[in-house]
């Protein structure tokens, strides 16, 4: 790791006064498990680094008419045992405990599981978000791509969208909160991520001297929610395909519904196809996979990653009868 | 190129490594003698507020290790980890992956099961770590300890330390855990000599006598 100055601000005026107007000066430490990662392998490498866990007012949850508020440094351990998400949101309860490991999840926070870069091992290795070699070819297209993008895929970048928690929150219609010099912006969660079009530009619609404060998930008493994930090892591994669900249902129709696949696009993948298939419906194994086939109309599988088209469909069948089963799978 | 250029050191050779060399440190300071560089904190403004810059040199930091204090003089960039064992000799804690994946350098914070490779030490002042070093009280091994041996639970033993503190975090949560709990709770350690059922079976030992 190179060396770095290191300052721990109290509030969030002192931490963004101190982050930079451009990125790679300052990084912002939170957890650190994703950081700390990305500079010793020198992909990262900050002049400065700012802890903000001494800014107290962003630790901790809170309820109010507006729904369910999660301070961004609230560790994802500590919401994994948060009553709160346990009886109100049963379906993210669920999907915290699978994220990483107890190690991880114990420093890991909210905050950082939005904002941790994407696993493409490209990126890891120091190739850029959008990977090329030095005649400017794209490396990730017709090279090492299996556990790359089958949506979204059609510019430059072929990475995943790295975070399992965040399907389930778009879902249940989280909004995300940031703070900057010019104020705070709030916004639907799924609109924080966006795909890059050139080599520089960030997977997140955060500017360099933002922080993320809150996340904020509307009350869903009314809501049948699920997560579903598939890996190739029962824990502590990256999803191949995630899909959150939730359900409003009108008698044994449903009345509205929210579809978010992770692991298939470059961003958190909103499915208004698979929405739009289920509306009016009655939830059984053929209206699951008439939605999950809508979904995935529109894949186009790199080389080597046809195999997640099937995945990305099971996993979403699987979570709609999840919720409509009321989430015990 | 100049011909001695190549004999020229690499910056990043540099036991201060490629920011301030110690070189650059005593000519800009005038110190002539070669003391270990310790620089308090400079002092810069935010926010109209003052708030203290550490590093990129060495800073004095204070810990609390197994009940017990320990001061050093470290790098920001050094993580809790690296202090442990390179500092203070606690070496129970092993740096294998380094990347946060395999375990063995489990210890607690506050109680809580965390991978020392995955956080920084100046982070870590002011909180009550415990290493595997602490397990054994007066020449007997911790209940936990004495399972794994009870139970074949070790094969080369690297990861064993690990999986150790790992257990205790495990057995303090859930003493009478499920097969469930058991493998979400041990799944950020990796044994790749496969002692998985040795452990299993020494937790079983442990959640039945009681830690």
């Amino acid at each position: 790791m190179r060396p770095f100055e290191y300052v721990s601000p109290n509030t969030r005026t002192q931490a963004i006064s101190l982050l930079g107007a451009s990125w790679g000066n300052a990084e912002i430490l939170a957890g650190g498990t994703d950081l700390l990662t990305l500079m010793k392998d020198d992909v990262v490498a900050p002049k400065r680094l700012i802890n903000i866990k001494g800014i107290h007012d962003l630790h901790g949850v809170s309820s109010n008419a507006q729904g369910f508020h999660i301070g961004a440094l609230t560790t994802l351990g500590d919401l994994a045992d948060d009553a709160t998400v346990r009886r109100n949101y049963p379906a993210l309860a669920e999907a915290l405990p699978e994220a990483a490991s107890p190690q991880i999840r114990n420093l890991a926070t909210l905050g950082g599981n939005l904002c941790q870069r994407p696993r493409c091992w490209y990126f890891r290795n120091g190739f850029g978000l959008l990977p090329k070699n030095e005649t400017g070819k794209e490396l990730a297209a017709g090279g090492e791509n299996r556990y790359h993008a089958i949506l979204g895929n059609e510019g430059p970048a072929k990475f995943v969208s790295p975070s399992t928690l965040v399907p389930i929150l778009i879902a249940y219609g989280a909004k995300i909160r940031l703070e900057g010099p010019k104020g705070k912006r709030e916004f639907p969660l799924e609109k924080f991520f966006v795909i890059p079009k050139n080599e520089g530009e960030r997977e997140h619609d955060l500017r360099p001297n933002e922080i993320v404060t809150e996340v904020v998930i509307p009350p869903a008493s009314d809501v049948r929610a699920a997560h579903y994930e598939i890996r190739q090892k029962e824990v502590f591994d990256w999803p191949l395909a995630v899909a959150g669900v939730a359900l409003r249902m009108r008698g044994s129709n449903v009345k509205s519904a929210r579809i978010v696949m992770g692991y298939v696009a470059p961003v958190p993948w909103p499915s208004p196809e698979a929405e739009q298939a289920l509306m009016g419906q009655p939830i059984n194994k053929d209206t699951a996979q008439r939605a999950a086939e809508a979904a995935l109309t529109n894949a186009k599988p790199l080389s080597h990653n046809a195999y997640k088209v099937q995945l990305a469909r099971v996993a979403l069948r699987r979570a709609i009868l999840k919720a409509a089963s009321g989430g015990v799978s | 190129m100049r011909e001695d250029d190549e004999n020229q050191k690499d910056p990043n050779d540099s036991p201060e490594g490629p920011g301030v060399s110690r070189r650059e440190f005593l000519k800009i300071s005038g110190i002539s003698v070669a003391v270990p560089l310790v620089a308090g904190p400079r002092v810069i403004k935010a926010a109209g507020q003052e708030v203290r810059v550490y590093g990129p040199g060495k800073v004095p930091m204070e810990f609390t290790i197994n009940g017990k204090n320990y001061k050093a003089n470290l790098e920001p960039r050094i993580t809790l980890l690296d202090a442990l064992r390179d500092q203070f000799e606690l070496t129970g804690a092993k740096r294998v992956c380094d990347r946060a994946e395999c375990g063995a350098c489990t210890v607690l914070l506050d109680n809580k099961p965390v991978y020392a490779c995955a956080m920084l030490a100046i982070e870590a002042q002011h909180k009550a770590i415990t290493t595997v070093e602490s397990l054994m009280r007066d020449g007997k091994l911790h209940p936990i300890q004495q399972a794994f041996v009870d139970n074949d639970a070790s094969q080369c033993g690297f990861c064993t330390p690990g999986f150790v503190v790992a257990c205790k975090a495990l057995l303090d949560k859930y003493p009478h855990p499920t097969p469930e709990d058991i493998r979400r709770g041990l799944s950020g350690n990796l044994c790749r000599c496969g002692t998985y059922a040795g452990i299993r079976k020494a937790i079983a030992q442990v959640a039945q006598k009681g830690a």
